[in-house]
């Protein structure tokens, strides 16, 4: 029920959205979210997205696998890019489907937090004056918000 | 036996391989142990693990911690939190 998808090419949100719902009468509730390059300060050149092939892929699964037991879902679509991504692109997208708004936006939340703390990607900046830069740390706020979704 | 060990983000960088095999000594029963053992390699392992409790594993392909025991492992993976999204 979940289409995952790990690859360098672009996305079109609009057709990935309409692909899932297309002959369907079911879904009262469509939640997307677009991740995109971010440049603060006018510094980066690009982001260079690595991952861990076959982890990745086996991990978004886990993770839509887990949504779709949490929540009524009727449809997830993740797709995450790696490689060299320019500031305005997209990297990643997020489509969460059901019969109702409440279960597709939490999912849409839910997804998204567990895509950034346990998905097996990295990013390392690259600048605009040709010298490579950091590797993206990993933010706390980023680990907290993923403690909201913990069982008891 | 002979395991698969493979490096992701800054720690591939600071080690220099993206993988290699390693037989792994029996006193060696987990990801944590292991850890220390490869630190005291040389200096590139040194810095790559300086800090152990920090870096990231999966033993094949599946996050595990550092107490998690190795037993027949056949892929570990090491590598910094994580950034996706």
């Amino acid at each position: 029920m979940a289409k995952i998808s790990i690859q360098t090419a672009d996305f079109d949100a609009a057709a990935e959205s309409a692909l899932l719902s297309a002959g369907r009468a079911d879904i009262g509730a469509l939640v997307s979210f677009i991740g995109l390059c971010r440049d603060e300060g006018g510094i980066l050149a690009a982001l260079e997205l690595e991952h861990y092939p076959g982890m990745a892929e086996d991990e978004l699964e886990r993770i839509a696998a887990e949504a779709q037991e949490r929540w009524d879902l009727k449809g997830i679509t993740l797709i995450h890019r790696y490689g060299k991504i320019t500031p305005g692109e997209q990297i990643v997208l997020v489509i969460a489907a059901s019969s109702h708004r409440g279960d597709a936006f939490a999912a849409a939340d839910f997804l998204m937090d567990y895509l950034k703390s346990r998905a097996p990607f990295w990013k390392k900046e690259h600048r605009k004056d040709g010298t490579s830069g950091d590797w993206v740390e990993a933010k706390d706020a980023d680990e907290a918000s993923l403690k909201r979704w913990e069982r008891s | 036996m002979s395991v698969k060990l493979v490096y992701f983000a800054w720690v591939r960088e600071r080690i220099g391989k993206a993988d290699e095999m390693f037989d792994p000594p029996t006193a060696v029963k987990t990801i944590g142990d292991l850890i220390t053992l490869l630190a005291a390699r040389d200096e590139s392992y040194a810095y790559a693990f300086e800090r152990a409790p920090f870096i990231r594993v999966a033993i094949d392909r599946k996050h595990a911690k550092h107490e998690t025991l190795i037993a027949d492992a056949r892929e570990i993976a090491f590598f910094p939190p994580m950034t996706g999204g």
